[in-house]
């Protein structure tokens, strides 16, 4: 019996600045969770996590990561991926202060 | 403090070259990340949850006032203006861009400091007592010996490639103030009939099989010590299990093949290994010896001093948790808590590192350690000018007197940027001692060490706290364990679990209701924590962590 696909983000981090990253619908990585592409079949999270691996000297370790659909694009299923999205809980850095001034 | 030599200078530039390059060449895509990985993990770079982290060795604790101005200027110049003090008394950054790191490692090196080793199956950072060399009760100054282990482990060709990381720690008194016996080999020097050795512990360690070091040697003689260390260490890369991560640490080789088989390959192997050094390393010893520069302590007037103890209650306080005897008794031992009520227990600000740089240059013979507790110490500060010291770091939040107390708890970085945790440990940690300031209750529940890791890894040494904290992932979800009983002390002992976790909202609640607990339970308010536990039990603990859980959940 199939099991339904939970649906996913491919996520890593980027090999110079070192932060998440995610990779969008149109192939670019961007920096923040909500412009993620939510993948829902398997086929398309194989090719895309596959696209990902193919570019070493852009990011490390990229991943797929279960994710679910909010009103603002995807939203993380665990909170490991929710304290990536964000940065720190103890100090205002990382995503959530970048977030004030977003890039690209 | 130890001077480095024109070897060692000329051997940490190097390593930056060729660190650079390497970074170079990852960057260009010529060093694929599997490649680069061990060459990055050797010079102390991780790759973290929102960062690359470095890790600097503070080689036994021991900073002086260039080297922490350094750092100050490494962590304003390429990360967020602060630091973190580690259980293994190393710095971390957690901020640097892959890019820089060369230039930081750079910068490190004008100072003698590195981050070799810090990293990777290999010989790690020699931690020490942060007392060392003003503790009363002390044969000597442990920290000579440290250094000849660092000099002879760093770059060892043989010892590159262990099957795991591998710890050392060296003291030279009764107390244990290094937690010792959990790491792979702890050292103490001792005398007997006269003559300077050491006792040699093994297989000590925390993660997730923690056990505490066995005594492989009661009395190694002093001129031995290199020679027989590389006999354990060439044993245990012979025996050590490279099948099985989870089984690669000496303790688990210890337990495997039986300390009695262990202590047999180990002699067997010594002789061969102490004809190679034919002395060689006594005179390395010698020198280091005499570059170790201790400071020379005029006698001081104390009244100055008792004047203000007894004029100000807040100083008084402060002397009497944080000041610790010192072999003069016109000097105190100074531990400046990096633990305010709510700040991230290790962090220091830029600002902060650079006061305390000239409050040593002025009150404390040019000598600063960083603690296993993630503390600084100022180590020979005359009494008399405690009243300056304890006013100058009031208004830079560095005056909080919690030594020792509750609020002086242990907190691994955990999943704010560990990339291995289960869970978070430092708003636990802040969470506890917020709560212990409202209620003020900390003064009065006296001695008790809480030690929290975000992961069964156990780099927050959950396994010793008196209350250790797991954190853990049940399900999705954040989950607390908690083990009672723990000691990092000379009486070392891996504490025991209570029962089922709590959740992150409910953490906080739990460990105040055992501290309330032994309130109530304790004999007289003299008798700690840790003597309440071991004379009571575990049951009425687990009793207030339970049972007036659910009384409280049905009302
Ligand atoms: C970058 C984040 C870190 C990583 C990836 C990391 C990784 C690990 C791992 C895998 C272990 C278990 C080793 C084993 O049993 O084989 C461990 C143990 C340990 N780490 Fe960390 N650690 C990190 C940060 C820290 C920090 C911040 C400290 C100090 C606060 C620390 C101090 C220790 C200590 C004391 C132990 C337990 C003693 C032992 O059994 O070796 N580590 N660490
Ligand atoms: S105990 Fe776990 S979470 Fe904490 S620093 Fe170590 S590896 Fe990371």
């Amino acid at each position: 019996m199939a099991r339904a696909f939970t649906p996913k983000v491919v996520t890593a981090n980027a090999l110079v600045e070192g932060d998440a990253v995610y990779l969008a619908a149109d192939g670019t990585w961007v920096r923040h969770l909500c412009q993620a592409e939510l993948i829902t079949d398997e086929v398309r999270a194989d090719a895309r996590l596959a696209l990902a691996q193919a570019q070493p000297t852009v990011v490390v370790g990229p991943y797929l990561a279960d994710a679910v659909a909010g009103a603002d694009g995807p939203e993380p299923a665990h909170f490991r991926e929710d304290f990536r999205r964000k940065g720190p809980s103890n100090l205002f850095h990382g995503k959530q202060a970048e977030r004030a001034a977003p890039q690209r | 403090m130890y001077q480095y030599n024109d070897f060692d200078t000329a051997f940490v530039k190097n390593r930056v070259a060729q660190f650079r390059a390497q970074v170079e060449r990852r960057i260009a895509g010529t060093l694929t990340e599997d490649e680069f990985r061990p060459l990055r993990t050797m010079n102390g770079l991780y790759l973290q949850l929102h960062a690359y982290m470095l890790r600097v060795a503070i080689p036994y604790g021991s900073l002086d006032p260039a080297k922490l101005r350094q750092l100050a200027y490494i962590a304003e110049r390429w990360d967020k203006g602060y630091g973190h003090f580690t259980t293994r008394t190393n710095i971390q950054f957690h901020w640097p861009r892959l890019s820089d790191v060369p230039d930081m490692l750079e910068a490190l090196s004008e100072v003698g400091m590195h981050a070799i080793q810090t990293s990777g199956n290999t010989v790690r950072n020699v931690t020490s007592d942060h007392f060392a060399g003003a503790a009363e009760g002390e044969i000597e100054d442990p920290r000579p010996i440290a250094e000849l282990i660092r000099q002879w482990s760093t770059d060892h060709p043989e010892f590159q490639f262990l099957p795991r990381k591998f710890k050392i720690a060296v003291i030279a008194s009764e107390a244990d103030r290094a937690v010792m016996k959990s790491h792979d080999i702890g050292l103490r020097i001792v005398e007997q009939d006269g003559a300077r050795g050491f006792q040699v512990w093994i297989g000590g360690g925390m993660g997730r099989t923690p056990m505490v070091a066995r005594l492989l040697r009661d009395f190694l003689p002093r001129a031995d010590l290199l020679p027989y260390l590389e006999a354990v260490l060439a044993t245990y890369n012979r025996l050590g299990r490279r099948d099985n991560k989870f089984k690669a640490r000496v303790k688990i080789t210890v337990h495997e093949n039986g300390l009695d088989e262990i202590r047999r390959q180990v002699e067997a192997e010594f002789p061969r290994r102490r004809a190679v050094f034919s002395g060689v390393d006594q005179d390395w010893l010698a020198r280091i010896e005499a570059a170790f520069i201790t400071p020379s302590l005029s006698p001081r007037d104390t009244a100055a001093y008792h004047a203000a103890r007894d004029a100000d209650p807040v100083f008084r306080s402060w002397c009497d948790t944080n000041v610790a005897p010192h072999r003069r008794a016109d000097h105190g031992i100074v531990t400046i808590s990096l633990k305010a009520h709510g700040q991230t227990p290790g962090d220091m600000s830029a600002e902060q590192m650079r006061l305390v740089a000239d409050l040593a240059e002025r009150y404390g013979h040019d000598d600063i350690r960083v603690s296993h507790a993630q503390n600084l110490v100022l180590p020979h500060v005359a009494l008399t000018d405690l009243p300056a010291l304890h006013a100058a770091l009031k208004p830079a939040g560095l005056a909080t007197g919690n030594i020792g107390l509750a609020s002086d708890l242990i907190a691994c970085p955990g999943m704010d940027y560990c990339a291995l945790a289960t869970a978070r440990s430092i708003p636990v940690a802040t969470g506890i001692a917020k709560r212990l300031q409202e209620l003020k209750i900390e003064h009065d529940v006296g001695h008790l060490q809480i030690k929290i890791s975000g992961c069964i890894n156990a780099c927050g040494h959950h396994h010793v706290g008196h209350i250790g904290i797991l954190g853990l992932d049940r399900g999705g979800v954040e989950t607390y364990q908690i083990t009672l009983g723990g000691d990092a002390s000379e009486s070392t002992e891996i504490g025991t679990r209570t029962g089922p976790g709590f959740g992150y909202d409910e953490i906080v609640p739990a460990i105040e209701r055992l501290i309330f607990a032994y309130l109530d339970l304790r004999e007289a308010p003299k008798e700690t924590f840790l003597e309440t536990y071991r004379r009571v039990g575990m049951t009425p603990f687990k009793s207030a962590l339970y049972d007036e859980a659910a009384a409280y959940a049905a009302e």
